[in-house]
């Protein structure tokens, strides 16, 4: 546990506190997906711990933006979900999407999603709800740049940016988890330290299940991880430990934990290797 | 030059008819991804009970006030039907564009047969003010009132459409929506809705068209709806799906055009260039003219 030691950086973290003595917020069990013949997701059994970030990871193409929109009941019509999804005592599928998502699931889709053709404060103001104060002040203060853009259309904002915005009307609401799919998908090194700061704000009042590619990203934020492979869960267990252990690592996503050398709070001393 | 007047005034009247037949059209296509080819029957329903009450509603009639009541009836009967329509007949089948268009064409050619079964297939003589029969002298032009009538009509339709898609919730919520649908539905919003909002906004606009065109042209038919949703849907093509304003830009563009080829070629010729004009607008921009552009 080496990593444990490293300074700053990460969310701080206790296995005391962690999601395996506090109930699940989230419990995945048997999640089959099928769409158009495909077999995508073969039986995938997992748990979001209550506090801090889980990190789903995999190769491309193995699920796991299906698993989050699955959670989310975004299956495209055709497509075929069995298993079972709680968040608490709540079983989710075959519950409408806007449902869902009034009921706390925060969700900040792949490649944002922004509406382009709106200004941001409109962006913002549809995920305004009916019966509840928007927490524009919190928003605000954790992107800035919205306040002053807010004038502008969405669509000409950067990427980042769109991120931001993304992330930011998301967090108009309370949620009880949040769902973040490639925050840091084709964005300058800068601009992902600033997402991956923003989100390490945002998980210490909710829990996030995370889907992200970059595995400097990984270590600064996931507690916890959980790896697809070929449709199903390869491997659970702590996020840190896994991005030690190199060989692992390259075996399950095809890629060594040390090679991400532009990413923010790379761990310096990420050679001394479990083993 | 008094020729070019009215001609240009009679094609702006074409246009105002196209345009709110197409601006429903347009609306539901974008948001709700239904090509609706019962819309025509929405226009027919508008006319006929436009028609229906001038001669039996209380207190309507073909004057003043009482046909202000009449067009009145008629618009909510074609908004009812507009509702019915998407809550029976279209919500069970969203994400079935087969089934959809069996279900419209369908609804259509059977809507048609049930006014024909009723009223009869010949065109009735529409109840209307006297001074809609007479003209108007504009700049040396004898423009006909009825023409003048739709054209102020669709003008206040396009403005009142625009401030509700500008400055309500409900509007904010369509145009975004016709960007990205499901994007809304996980912010927490039931978009559903809004499909029958733009059912019934649509609904109205098309009846309202039904009884002011059942002025213009003095006559009421059954088939009037289906030949006016042939150039509607042109209308929707060349605009772009999804946009009132890019609705409003191609009516103004396929009604002169239609009227001035018409007139100075071959009658009918105008209606092949109408054709013409859409092969090129696809060609040249086949997202139509304030259609969705791809932004990253």
């Amino acid at each position: 546990m080496s990593a444990g030691n490293e300074p700053g950086s990460r969310v701080p973290r206790s296995r005391t506190e962690g999601g395996s003595l506090l109930e699940p917020v989230l419990s995945v069990e048997g999640l089959s997906v099928r769409i158009a013949g495909l077999h995508i997701l073969q039986g995938v059994s997992f748990t979001v711990a209550p506090t801090g970030v889980t990190v789903l990871l995999g190769r491309n193409g193995v699920g796991k933006t299906t698993t989050l929109r699955a959670i989310v009941g975004l299956t495209p019509r055709g497509g075929e979900v069995r298993g079972t999804i709680r968040m608490g005592a709540q079983s989710l599928l075959a519950r409408p999407t806007y449902r869902l998502v009034r009921g706390g699931l925060g969700y900040v889709p792949e490649d944002r999603c922004v509406f382009a053709g709106l200004t941001v404060a409109e962006n913002l103001r549809l995920a305004e709800r009916r019966g509840t104060t928007p927490a524009y002040d919190k928003v605000f203060a954790l992107f800035p740049e919205l306040q002053r853009r807010a004038r502008q259309r969405a669509g000409s904002l950067s990427g980042g940016q769109q991120q931001m915005l993304a992330i930011g009307r998301v967090l108009l609401n309370d949620n009880r988890l949040l769902l973040v799919d490639e925050p840091t998908k084709g964005l300058a090194p800068k601009v992902v330290t600033e997402v991956t700061e923003v989100l390490e704000r945002v998980a210490e009042s909710v829990p996030v299940l995370l889907v992200e590619q970059n595995l400097a990203v990984v270590r600064r934020l996931a507690r916890d991880a959980v790896v697809l492979a070929a449709g199903q869960v390869a491997w659970t267990g702590d996020a840190q430990e896994l991005l030690l252990e190199t060989a692992l690592t390259k075996s399950l996503l095809g890629v060594g934990s040390g090679d991400s050398h532009h990413g923010p709070g790379r761990v310096a001393a990420a050679g001394k290797d479990a083993h | 030059m008094g020729t070019v007047i009215l001609l240009a005034l009679t094609g702006l009247g074409l246009a105002a008819l196209y345009f709110l037949v197409a601006s429903g059209l347009s609306l539901v296509f974008g948001l709700a991804d239904v090509l609706n080819f019962a819309h025509g029957l929405f226009l027919g329903v508008g006319a006929y009970a436009t028609w229906w009450a001038a001669g039996n509603l209380p207190g309507a009639g073909p004057d003043g006030f009482g046909f202000v009541l009449a067009v009145a009836f008629g618009v909510a009967a074609g908004t009812l039907v507009a509702v019915l329509v998407e809550l029976v007949l279209i919500r069970p089948l969203y994400s079935r564009t087969i089934e959809q268009v069996l279900v419209t064409v369908g609804l259509s050619l059977a809507g048609v047969a049930l006014l024909q079964a009723t009223w009869g297939a010949d065109a009735r003589p529409f109840p209307r003010p006297e001074w809609t029969r007479g003209v108007t002298g504009i700049l040396g032009a004898q423009v006909p009132n009825g023409g003048l009538l739709l054209i102020v009509a669709a003008v206040l339709v396009l403005g009142a459409l625009l401030a509700f898609l500008q400055w309500t919730r409900y509007g904010l919520v369509i145009r975004a929506g016709v960007e990205n649908r499901e994007m809304v539905t996980a912010l927490g919003i039931d978009v559903r809705k809004s499909f029958t909002l733009v059912f019934a906004i649509g609904g109205a606009a098309a009846a309202l068209a039904g009884a002011l065109g059942g002025v213009y042209f003095g006559t009421v038919s059954p088939g009037q709806g289906s030949s006016l949703l042939i150039f509607a849907f042109i209308v929707v093509v060349i605009g772009g799906m999804g946009s009132v304003l890019g609705s409003a830009y191609a009516a103004v563009a396929v009604g002169l055009l239609q009227q001035f080829v018409n007139y100075y070629g071959t009658s009918g010729l105008g209606d092949i260039c109408v054709v013409g004009l859409l092969a090129v607008v696809l060609l040249l921009r086949p997202q139509g003219i304030a259609g969705k552009v791809a932004t990253a």
